[in-house]
């Protein structure tokens, strides 16, 4: 039985198990056929060009989870940011962990998302937000008709949230393959202003498909800032999907940080609904091995005075492949839109590859609109210069690279997540130096 | 200190330097002029170690041991400092940053512990001020949009920084104003000692005021062509190359 047979006969199993009631329910009823009309994406498809799924779809995932497995927080502290308070919400195989939790209800309600889909006191949040700007593009189907786990942040108005809230799903690979399909839904209201870490973790080196949701709406004047770190080991896959819906004078910016993983798809959505919004998406790619990621962003500029800005930076070494897929649509209401997209890549090896690609869409006539793409080596007269002052080659091009990806780590506003992706960079590229530039 | 004997190097094919002979010894100043395109650059880097030229024939001893082996950053370590013609721009490293972690990677390779940050601190204000460096000035990207002197004046703060036996300044005087050719000039004199070397390289007299040389080598075609003390500079500056040029086509 290939997975989207065993999918679909799964979520009979799961239906039967489901509260008749629920007002999701429709949704998922939809969402099942619709994953079962379009499939898995192939490489025919003009957007899965490049990332082939075929050999990850080939495992024998264990769709649901047979058993609850503890872990202990010592043997996963590392995954944390743990030198600042925060919220966090834990899931260990997709089943929710209070121990390695700590959520609240003071004020905001950071929680489980299981908890808001059936608890009267959300239905009003999960009728105006739940599903209503996730596409019905067929991950993101499977995703909503099997979802019923995840985080579920909602920050009411004038709040500034006292401390950012971790998103953290473990895989304890007990099981030969696991699929997971985390949902989670952000909401933040007027004036508030909320930090969000998210790590999929995977403690052994058994098979993982990931296939996330994330819905974050930033409602008038709200800043969210999101930071996605994807160093996981290789045997895990992650399909992210993320849709960002703003509404006036909102800013939202989503860091990625893909380091690690065997194949990462990062689908990456921004929907300005209203005027005056920035829209910020930065992402830092260091490849190695046979490594493959694939960025996937949309920013659709709907109405006037907007601005995006994008800068994604990109080193591959050895046989790795990286894609970065841009799209910018400006509707023809949309003027004095400012958009900035920038994709720098450097390939540090002859077999790596970078397929990087811009699509502007634009109807509007008064816009600026600058894309780039560059794609080099590692500059040799600086190699020179550098280890002529006794910096070794390793070290010399660890350098590089970093002063490379620095443009995007210095707009990262926690410094203990600074401090985490530059201790990740220096363990990737095998140096101890402490790049405190 | 430094032994170069028969040197041939060459790049893609094309032979630059052409049997050079080069004896420093400790405590001594040589100052290499010559017409532009001679080799003088092509000879500093190949002492520093530019893997992109071939050394053809030859041997480059530095205290006893042959270098020619060597990676840059091993000859750095044994104290072989170049001052670049032409610094390189390194957007997004910091002076500061940049200077930490050579020093800390010549420690390292000494087998030393990393330099404690508040002796690292005291170092650079002191270097700094010895070159007359301003403390914003460190903070900016390496060599990014640096004027040419600035440039210039940054080599030699390093140089103070990592106290090298050998030192190759490759045109440092070119783009320094007068003032800042004295202070330049003062750092590299305050740094010699009888236990170290310099190697200029310039085409003007007007460094070597400041710099005085043991020794002067004339660069032409990639070979020395004459050598003498220091009032070889001044001939040269008052009758230019041609009456070389035409003692060797001679
Ligand atoms: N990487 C290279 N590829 C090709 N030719 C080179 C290379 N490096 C040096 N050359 C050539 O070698 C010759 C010597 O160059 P070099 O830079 O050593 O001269 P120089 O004596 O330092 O000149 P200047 O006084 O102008 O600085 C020149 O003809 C130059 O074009
Ligand atoms: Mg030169």
């Amino acid at each position: 039985m290939d997975l989207k047979e065993k999918l679909l006969s799964s979520y009979l199993v799961f239906e039967n198990k489901l509260d008749i009631d629920s007002p999701i329910n429709d949704i998922r009823n939809e969402a099942i056929k619709t994953f079962e009309e379009k499939g898995f994406p192939s490489k025919k498809e003009e957007a899965w060009k490049y990332t082939s799924l075929n050999k990850v779809l080939k495992e024998d995932y264990s769709i649901f989870p047979k058993q609850e497995n503890a872990i202990d927080y010592k043997d996963v502290k590392k995954y944390f940011i743990h030198d600042i308070d925060t919220y966090k919400i834990v899931f260990i195989d997709g089943k929710y962990s209070s121990h390695l939790s700590e959520t609240t209800h003071d004020g905001i309600d950071v929680c489980l998302m299981s908890a808001a889909l059936t608890k009267p006191k959300y239905q009003l949040i999960i009728e105006n937000y739940y599903n209503k700007v996730a596409t019905k593009d067929s991950l993101t189907s499977l995703n909503t008709a099997f979802a019923n786990e995840g985080a579920y942040i909602h920050i009411p108005k004038n709040k500034i949230v006292d401390k950012p809230i971790q998103i953290i799903n473990f895989s304890t690979g007990n099981e030969s393959a696991t699929m997971l399909q985390p949902r989670n839904l952000i909401v933040v209201d007027e004036n508030s202003h909320v930090q969000i870490i998210e790590r999929h973790q995977s403690l052994t080196e058994n098979a993982v498909l990931t296939n996330s949701v994330t819905e974050i709406f930033t409602n008038k004047r709200a800043i969210v800032d999101f930071y996605k770190i994807q160093n996981d080991n290789e045997k895990a896959t992650l399909i992210d999907n993320t849709y960002v819906n703003q509404k006036r004078e909102s800013i939202a910016s989503v860091h990625t940080f893909s380091f690690g993983g065997k194949l990462i798809r990062n689908n990456l959505n921004y929907y300005q609904n209203g005027e005056r919004i920035d829209s910020i998406l930065k992402g830092v790619t260091i490849l190695s091995d046979k490594q493959h990621v694939d960025h996937n962003t949309l920013v659709h500029h709907i109405e006037p005075n907007c601005e995006s800005h994008q800068d994604y930076k990109g080193i591959f070494g050895d046989s790795s492949t990286g894609i970065f897929n841009g799209k910018i649509i400006v509707n023809k209401e949309a003027q004095k839109t400012n958009a900035f997209q920038s994709n720098n890549n450097i390939l540090v090896s002859d077999k790596a590859t970078i397929n990087s690609k811009p699509q502007l869409e634009i109807f509007a006539d008064d816009v600026k609109c600058s894309h780039g793409c560059t794609i080099g080596q590692l500059d040799e007269s600086a190699m020179f210069y550098m280890r002529s002052r006794g910096i070794p080659e390793k070290e010399a091009k660890a350098l590089l690279m970093y002063a490379f990806s620095n443009n995007v780590l210095s707009s990262v506003k926690i410094p203990e997540i600074k401090q985490r992706i530059t201790k990740i960079i220096a363990n990737k590229l095998g140096v101890n130096i402490g790049f405190d530039l | 200190m430094l032994k170069i004997e028969n040197l041939h190097a060459s790049v893609e094919d094309k032979a630059i330097l052409r049997g050079i002979n080069l004896e420093v010894k400790p405590g001594e100043v040589h100052a290499i002029m010559g017409p532009n395109g001679s080799g003088k650059s092509t000879l500093s880097s190949v002492i520093a170690g530019k893997e992109e030229y071939e050394v053809t024939d030859g041997t480059i001893v530095f205290n006893e041991e042959d270098i020619n082996e060597l990676a840059a950053e091993e000859r750095a370590h044994k104290g072989v400092f170049l001052s670049f013609q032409y610094p390189v721009e390194i957007p997004g490293v910091s002076v500061t940053n940049f200077i930490k972690t050579a020093i800390n990677e010549n420690r390292k390779a000494k087998g030393l512990e990393d330099m404690p940050a508040k002796d690292m601190l005291k170092l650079i204000r002191e270097k700094a001020e010895l070159l007359e460096i301003d403390r914003k000035f460190l903070s900016r990207s390496l060599n990014e949009g640096f004027s040419g002197g600035e440039k210039k004046r940054n080599e030699i703060f390093q140089m103070a920084m990592l106290e090298p036996k050998l030192a190759i300044l490759d045109e440092t005087d070119s783009g320094l104003d007068i003032d800042a050719l004295r202070i330049v000039a003062n750092g590299v004199n305050k740094l010699k000692s009888k236990d170290n070397a310099v190697i200029v390289i310039t085409h003007y007299q007007r460094l070597l005021d400041h710099i005085v040389p043991d020794f002067v080598h004339v660069l032409y075609n990639g070979k020395i062509v004459k050598s003498g003390g220091k009032e070889l500079a001044h001939e040269l500056e008052e009758k230019g190359y041609d009456w070389i040029k035409e003692e060797v086509d001679a």
